[in-house]
């Protein structure tokens, strides 16, 4: 018994002293929050890694969380599908910038309709989530599909159940293209839905979507893709339709007019631009504009600097839209203006 | 002289080490104490906005509405406890049947393998019951049972409201199913160890009088051990009250009101789970918080009440024995 | 016309036929869930898994780190909680006679078993991590260590009560002090018992996810310092099982099969060495 102990002990010991010998090396970066973008963070950190060894740390704990925890300064960068107004950064003295963009997908699962072929506009879509479209072949949707026969059956509406940034960017579409949602429901990571049913996650909705007929739900575009799902056309700003795609979320985030948007608060939704999908969406990092730690600091904005030079096919293959070149100029002015150490001396020259 | 000096000595550092002991085992004894109420501390602190912004009308209020802040904590409330007592209603009988079996018919040899089984039940790690109940069972639930539960009981005149709805697989109802799967284990084991505590005595002479093995579990042993029945009923229901990755998978998470068990429904641990890291903004965290202290509490009363029952039943086996 | 005894044989054949139906209802999900579990991880199951840290989608990966951080945290957790478990146990059992303490502690005790894991990670959050401003692995084993508690009290206390009061009456009869009789006498003859009680403790905390997302975080890279986010295991398969890459859900199968096998095997050692004690007596 006796040796067992010593035994256990020793090991013990060893243990703790093992934990102890990983303290002293290169700096390491930590972020956390929005779920969206962790596939593609992780798959840069991976790369970065290989390349500098410094190793770049995301956990997806949720946009909320990301906005929560950088506030709290327990992470070194946050991450929020949700950008922050920049009158809540002045007062948390905080700084965002767009890293990647994606599109929000509606899909659905109606007998007879080929995939992609059915066309909405953000008015229909939003009466359907209201509750007040709900036929297949309300006058409506047979206005906008002449082209298709419509079913005559009821509209089974599919919402997200958890907070998300993918709920965020759907209702701030709804919310700017119809006056009714806007002031009944608005727009939020979680709002009070008015019909239809909850799935968790993206894979919750798509499971429901894929599960039941009749069906509409929305989800990332990357689920929309691995799940083979029947997408939508939508008629974006400029009333054409477009379908959704890298060339469309491309568009919706080069038509943007970033440099007149302070704090780069700007929601890729129904953006002007003749090919621009409607329901986009750029994901953002938020960094405290004075940083305490200015070496940790300056090794965030490496990474993002390396991920916007060397970081685009990465992005593109895991179906994510690299932000324009334009606009990776005026984020690293904006690094410049305004990311210092405690002296006031900026991080990046 | 010296010798005796010495052994008074020793015999006085041997008081000084048992007051030492004793000391060191109450602090522990004591910290329990102080974690348990920093804990509530920091969850009132936490839900303070909540209880500032909303005060009694927070139990009151079904409605959730994160654009506009306001919220109440009705429908989680009503959904945490319909859930559990919808397991209950599936986990008491068949914890029952399970102890009977591993206490009165198992051959001796399978009496521990599968005593130790069903325990299995219980060590299985909720996320896997989560994630085997969204893409194994859900599926499974809403393309065979949902379509017959509507089919048939949904006809019916006054339950049948309870079993209508699309079939979706995830809802109240299979969160119920699921958490009673995981609160079985608890139960049975309680009602197990209680069965074996009845004195053989008292079984021998139902026997000897000619009752039935089923007479005499009827008759003998359920209202011998009765309380301590209830007791371990209890426990299963405060982990099926605060069961949270299992739940979050399957309910759904809506809230509203439904009438239907098939339509999906909120408790409050899975809308913690679900919502705490995507909320935004101090009041809807501090909700969210609230709804954990809420939980807290009810598990409080429910776990007084086995304790309780448990202890009265100690107290009663002191008198038989 | 069914005489009073024939109607009690069939009742008494039914009542038995169900709980037999009740026995194979329970086995029936075990069963159902465990094939599950070696379907989806059997085929994901690989020596990589052993070797590589966990990837980012589309390329090879393991769990290396994430086991090793779970096995860290558990430890260390295990650690912090056993020694007060232990002895606020032996309080309880030994010098609760009398007072208030002890039965409010007990019951105390008995709420924090089955309190809401997410509270308690919520807790350690607040009181903890906003503190020093970053997500460690010491925050997550100081979680874990508050569910190890609760668990070792119960038992440890039940194990002692189980020991012959004459055994200590008669150490006390040779003129051991009482620290002495408690330490060498009680605690190693309620040995076996109270190491039963750590490994369940062991075994509740190794699926443990909603304690640690808000203590530890993850890391995607090997993590051995303490001080830094920790991977592990639940988080991950968390994160996995809801994304849409084929190759993180099948990781997240592995891990999830990974962590039943070790917590059911823990739970089957406990129960066999609580045997051999009980055997021995």
């Amino acid at each position: 018994m006796n040796g067992k102990l010593k035994q256990l002990i020793i090991g013990i010991t060893a243990a703790t002293a093992l934990a102890y010998a990983g303290a002293s090396q290169a700096i390491d970066i930590t972020g956390a929050g929005a779920t969206f973008p962790y596939p593609i963070y992780a798959k840069w950190a991976e790369a970065y890694k290989a390349q500098t060894g410094i190793g770049m740390n995301y956990q997806s704990i949720g946009s909320g969380g990301g906005i929560k925890q950088i506030t709290a300064k327990t992470v070194d960068f946050g991450a929020s599908d949700m950008p922050l107004k920049p009158d809540e950064l002045e007062k948390n003295g905080l700084m965002q910038f767009p890293t990647v963009v994606g599109g929000v997908v509606p899909v659905i699962n109606v007998a007879g309709i080929g995939a992609g072929t059915l066309k909405l506009d953000g008015t229909t879509l939003a009466n359907i989530y209201l509750g007040k479209i709900t036929k297949w072949n309300d006058p409506a949707l047979v206005a906008l599909n002449k082209d298709i026969k419509l079913p005559d059956e009821n509209i089974t509406v599919v919402h997200r159940s958890d907070g998300s940034g993918t709920s965020f960017i759907f209702t701030n579409y709804l919310s700017k293209v119809s006056a009714e949602w806007k002031s009944t429901i608005g727009e939020s990571t979680a709002v009070s839905w008015k019909t239809g049913i909850g799935g968790k996650g993206n894979e919750g909705v798509a499971a429901n979507v894929q599960r039941m007929k009749n069906t509409i739900g929305y989800v990332e575009y990357a689920y929309a893709l691995q799940n083979k799902m029947n997408f939508v056309q939508m008629k974006n700003h400029d009333g054409q339709f477009v379908k959704p795609d890298e060339n469309s979320f491309r568009a919706a985030a080069a038509g943007a007019q970033w440099d007149k948007a302070p704090g780069f608060y700007k929601i890729l939704t129904n953006e002007a631009g003749k090919e621009s999908w409607p329901i986009s969406g750029a994901t953002f990092v938020l960094m405290h504009k004075t940083q305490e730690k200015p070496e940790t600091g300056k090794e965030v904005l490496k990474f993002f600097d390396w991920a916007y030079d060397k970081g685009e096919k990465l992005a593109v293959n895991l179906d994510y839209v690299p932000l324009p070149e334009n606009v990776v100029k005026l984020i690293r002015a904006e690094w410049k203006a305004q990311i210092k150490n405690t002296s006031g001396t900026p991080l990046m020259k | 002289m010296p010798t005796m000096f010495l052994r008074e000595a020793h015999l006085k550092r041997q008081t000084v080490f048992d007051l030492l002991f004793r000391s060191l085992t109450r602090v522990s004894a004591v910290a329990v104490l102080v974690l348990l109420a920093a804990i509530i501390v920091s969850l009132i602190m936490g839900s303070m906005p909540a209880i500032r912004a909303f005060g009694f009308g927070f139990l009151t209020s079904s409605e959730w509405d994160p654009v506009k802040e306001k919220f109440g904590a009705v429908i989680p409330i009503v959904g945490t406890l319909v859930t559990s007592a919808i397991a209950l209603l599936i986990a008491i009988p068949v914890s029952f049947g399970i102890a009977i079996f591993l206490t009165e018919l198992s051959p001796r040899i399978l009496r521990r393998p599968l005593g130790v089984a069903i325990e299995l039940l219980a060590g299985i790690p909720s996320i896997i019951y989560g994630m085997w109940g969204l893409f194994v069972f859900a599926p499974l639930f809403a393309d065979h049972i949902e379509p017959w539960l509507s089919n048939h009981l949904g006809t019916m005149s006054y339950i049948g409201p309870l079993f209508s709805g699309p079939p979706m697989g995830i809802g109240i109802l299979t969160a119920s199913i699921i958490l009673s799967i995981m609160i079985i284990p608890f139960i049975a084991s309680v009602m197990r160890d209680v069965f074996e505590v009845v004195p053989t005595l008292l079984k021998e002479s139902a026997y000897g009088l000619g009752a039935t093995t089923w007479e005499v579990l009827w008759n003998v042993v359920l209202p011998y051990t009765k309380v301590g029945v209830a007791g371990g009923i209890m426990l299963g229901l405060g982990r099926a009250l605060g069961e949270t990755m299992a739940v979050t998978f399957v309910i759904g998470n809506a809230h509203e009101l439904g009438h239907s068990l098939l339509m999906p429904g909120n408790s409050i641990s899975s809308a913690l789970a679900n919502e705490f890291t995507e909320a935004y903004g101090e009041l809807y965290t501090a909700s969210l918080i609230e709804l954990g202290l809420i939980l807290f509490f009810i598990t409080f009363v429910v776990l007084s009440i086995a304790r309780y029952m448990l202890y009265k039943l100690g107290q009663r086996e002191g008198q038989t024995t | 016309m069914l005489t009073l005894y024939t109607r009690r044989r069939i009742i008494n054949a039914i009542g038995l036929g169900i709980s037999i139906l009740a026995m194979l209802f329970g086995l029936f999900w075990l069963c159902w869930i465990l094939w599950t579990l070696l379907g989806h991880g059997l085929p994901a199951m690989a020596p990589v898994v052993f070797e590589q840290m966990t990837p980012p989608p589309g390329s090879s990966g393991g769990l290396l780190n994430a086991i090793a951080g779970s096995l860290m945290m558990t430890l260390v957790g295990t650690l912090i909680g056993t020694p007060i478990g232990i002895l606020a146990g032996t309080y309880l059992a030994e010098f609760g006679q009398r007072g208030w303490l002890a039965p409010v502690t007990r019951f105390i005790n008995d709420v924090l078993l089955s309190a809401p894991s997410i509270v308690i990670g919520l807790f350690v959050y607040e009181s903890y991590v906003v503190h020093v401003k970053h997500f460690s692995g010491w925050a997550g084993a100081l979680a874990l260590s508050i569910i190890v508690i609760p668990v070792v009290i119960r038992t440890t206390e039940n194990m002692l009560r189980l020991v012959p009061t004459t055994l200590r009456e008669a150490a006390a009869a040779l003129g051991a002090p009482q620290w002495k009789i408690i330490n060498f006498i009680t605690l190693r003859a309620a040995r076996a018992g109270i190491i039963t009680g750590v490994m369940l403790a062991i075994a509740r905390i190794s699926g443990e996810t909603a304690p640690l997302l808000f203590t530890a975080l993850n890391n995607q890279f090997w993590s051995s310092n303490m001080d830094q986010p920790m991977a592990n295991l639940p988080v991950v398969i968390f994160q996995f099982a809801m994304s849409p890459y084929e190759d993180w859900q099948k990781l997240a199968w592995a891990g999830a099969l990974l962590i039943t096998l070790s917590v059911l095997t823990l739970n089957i050692l406990a129960r066999v060495l609580f045997r051999q004690k009980a055997a021995s007596h």
